[in-house]
């Protein structure tokens, strides 16, 4: 059955004490748990926990396109951000009347002096036009990207520039008032979902057990495709990529389908950060974000789906414990990280884990 | 007066029957529309008028699989395919051979459409133009190539690279949902049985000897079904154990396939040749049996003269 061939019985159990946690234990200790208890969970780790499987989504999302296809992407916070921004608009309307102009305007768009909403924002009060807009951009942006790029036979480090420079040009874009979403600001102090406020602690967590549970499934999906066949023409185009084509695969539509995946999810789980986080501004598309998405990736282990999961979950705990402590001095760990785990962990922590089983 | 019955005024345009213009495109650059399907003609009992022609089939009524015919190819003025004719006889087991810089890789690369013609045809069989199709093309028509280093999924298992190169539908929509059924099962049995990695099936292709990965490579091309198998040194760094396996599987497989096998190893050529060819300089040099032709006086030129 499909159960067995996603996951053994160990996988599965795993999984499901994963769900227990974010579903029940989570949950109680925030809001069933008083907050002079030691054990409450507090509003800020609530934050900082949807935050990080929002990362984790993206993770998945790199491992499917670097650690099974082998396409190298420096560009996916672009993805990210354009589902943030197609999201965004549609809580920048739902906060109404209610922002410092008192107008049914955004701010910096009666600070701006716009007297109309310009073309972009058309139908953006609409909460099922933003959803499609979260999976529609960043989808189209990486399908025709990609189809220019994979029929050109673009590979290797030459890809991973190119998508470097097309983040950067999104952001120089994203900086500037013209563009109409906000400029460096971009959009924030966000009052309501669906009509119901967002600054409670109920819909804090509804959106926490969500994110959750669009891990677990971007989970699933993944491990669907990598057990297919599909997977498996993915992981040998990343190994021998003219055999498979003398093999009869066109694998320019393998590379577009599984870029363009990776596209959707990153817009998925951008959409899922921003009420979370409260803000998204062009920053959130530097290179230096996309260059992070690949070493939570490559610390977790490659080409294993979970691994990377993990390594999203570590580098950002210990990001936020860093930048806490000693916040000058994150960078230079991060860069020592990639380089500890590219000279010692080539299969990240997921392959030091089987190496220690191999040997017991 | 107009009184003759001659109408000097242009002809009635012909009626359409109110039905729209079949032609008409609605702005200039609207692709024309395609010709209706024309219904298949009856098969003729008589073979001198008019063959059947199937687009895309294989036509080896000719007893030719391949034609190359005035091949040349250059880089930057190095002329490395000059004026190259060669034919292969469906069922052929043909040797290439000659020195380095023949132009042997070059000619496996333009019959699999990686390198095309400055000029010249290539047929595969009667009707299939090689020059005027995409390598994904001209593999799905039934050219399988082995490389000189093999070339093989190294981080599957064996049984899982024969599932890859399997004859099916591979566009993408069908590959997510593909299950293996069990006659395709059989066929990576009977395929892993004849190029002797029964044993091996579950292992990673990365962990197999030199002679298994070139010996796995075959067996993916042999999945693919192909009419005509290009090998180029196919017992490079082999065993002289390997290197009589293989031949044994050469000799197997002609007949069946057409095989075309450029090789430098004269002991194996001596063991699988029925036909040899020599290039020289782009070109062919001589054919024949390998006697004839090991004891031409160009041949002996070439290899031992300078």
């Amino acid at each position: 059955m499909i159960f067995a061939r996603l996951y053994g019985p160990k996988g599965w159990i795993a999984l499901a004490c994963a769900a227990a946690i974010v579903f029940g234990v989570f949950p109680v200790l925030n809001l069933v748990v008083p907050p002079d208890n030691p054990f409450h969970m507090s509003a800020f780790g609530v934050q900082l926990g949807g935050k990080i499987m929002c990362y984790m989504i993206v993770a998945i999302a790199m491992d499917l396109v670097w650690g099974y296809a082998g396409i190298l992407s420096l560009g996916h916070g672009l993805f990210f951000a354009l589902g943030g921004y197609a999201f965004g608009m549609y809580l920048m309307r739902q906060i109404g009347a209610d922002g410092q102009y008192r107008v049914d305007m955004p701010d910096f768009m009666v600070f701006l002096d716009w007297k109309a909403f310009p073309w972009q924002w058309w139908n953006s009060d609409s909460f099922l036009w933003a959803a499609f807009l979260v999976v529609a951009v960043p989808g189209l942006l990486a399908f025709v990207f990609g189809y220019f790029a994979f029929r050109s036979r673009v590979k290797g480090v030459y890809f991973s520039i190119i998508t470097q420079a097309l983040t950067y040009a999104a952001m120089l874009l994203f900086f500037r008032n013209a563009t109409g979403f906000g400029g460096n600001n971009g959009f924030t102090d966000f009052k309501r979902i669906l009509g119901i406020p967002i600054a409670t602690p109920e819909m804090r967590m509804a959106l926490f057990a969500l994110t959750g549970a669009t891990v677990i499934a971007t989970l699933l999906l993944g491990r669907f495709l990598v057990t297919s066949k599909f997977g498996r023409v993915l992981a040998a185009i990343r190994d021998a990529e003219a055999r498979v084509m003398f093999c009869g695969y066109d694998t320019l539509w393998y590379k577009l389908f599984v870029w363009t995946l990776s596209a959707v999810l990153c817009g998925i789980a951008g959409a899922l950060y921003v009420p979370q986080v409260g803000i998204i501004n062009p920053s959130e598309m530097s290179p230096a974000n996309s260059i992070e998405i690949a070493i939570w990736a490559a610390v977790g282990g490659r080409g294993t789906l979970v691994g990377p999961v993990i390594g999203a979950g570590l580098v950002n705990g210990a990001k936020s414990v860093f930048t806490n402590a000693f916040p000058e001095y994150w960078l230079y760990v991060l860069g020592l990280l990639f380089i500890l785990v590219t000279l010692f962990l080539p299969n990240g922590v997921v392959g030091l884990v089987k190496r220690w089983r191999r040997a017991a | 007066m107009e009184t003759s019955g001659v109408n000097l005024k242009e002809p009635p345009a012909m009626s359409t029957g109110g039905l729209p213009d079949p032609d008409h495109r609605p702005w200039p650059w609207w692709p024309p529309a395609r010709p209706a399907p024309v219904a298949p003609r009856p098969p003729s009992s008589d073979a001198s008028y008019g063959r059947q022609v199937d687009p895309g089939a294989l036509d080896v009524r000719h007893g030719v699989v391949l034609y190359l015919d005035n091949i040349s190819v250059s880089f930057d003025g190095f002329l490395a395919l000059n004026a190259l004719s060669l034919a292969i006889d469906a069922g052929e087991l043909r040797c290439v051979i000659g020195p380095n810089g023949a132009g042997k890789t070059t000619m496996m690369d333009v019959i699999t459409g990686k390198t095309r013609p400055d000029a010249g045809s290539a047929f595969f069989g009667q009707t299939i133009d090689l020059t005027r199709l995409s390598e994904a093309q001209i593999a799905h028509a039934g050219i399988g190539r082995k490389f000189q280093k093999p070339t093989i999924f190294e981080s599957h298992s064996a049984f899982e690279n024969l599932e890859l190169a399997m004859k099916a539908d591979k566009r993408v929509r069908r590959t997510l949902f593909a299950r293996l059924s069990s006659e395709e099962g059989d066929r990576i049995a009977a395929t892993l049985d004849r190029i002797g990695l029964a044993a091996s099936a579950g292992r990673l292709a990365g962990l197999l000897s030199h002679g298994q990965k070139q010996w796995l490579e075959i067996g993916m091309l042999l999945m693919q079904e192909p009419k005509l198998l290009l090998l180029d040194e196919p017992v490079a760094g082999m065993s002289d154990a390997e290197t009589e396996r293989t031949a044994e599987l050469f000799v197997s497989l002609a007949g069946e396939h057409s095989l075309v096998v450029v090789e430098h190893d004269m002991a194996f050529i001596a063991s699988i040749a029925r036909k040899v060819t020599v290039l020289h300089e782009g070109s062919v040099l001589a054919e024949g049996a390998l006697e004839v032709v090991q004891n031409d006086p160009r041949v002996i030129e070439v290899y031992l003269g300078r």
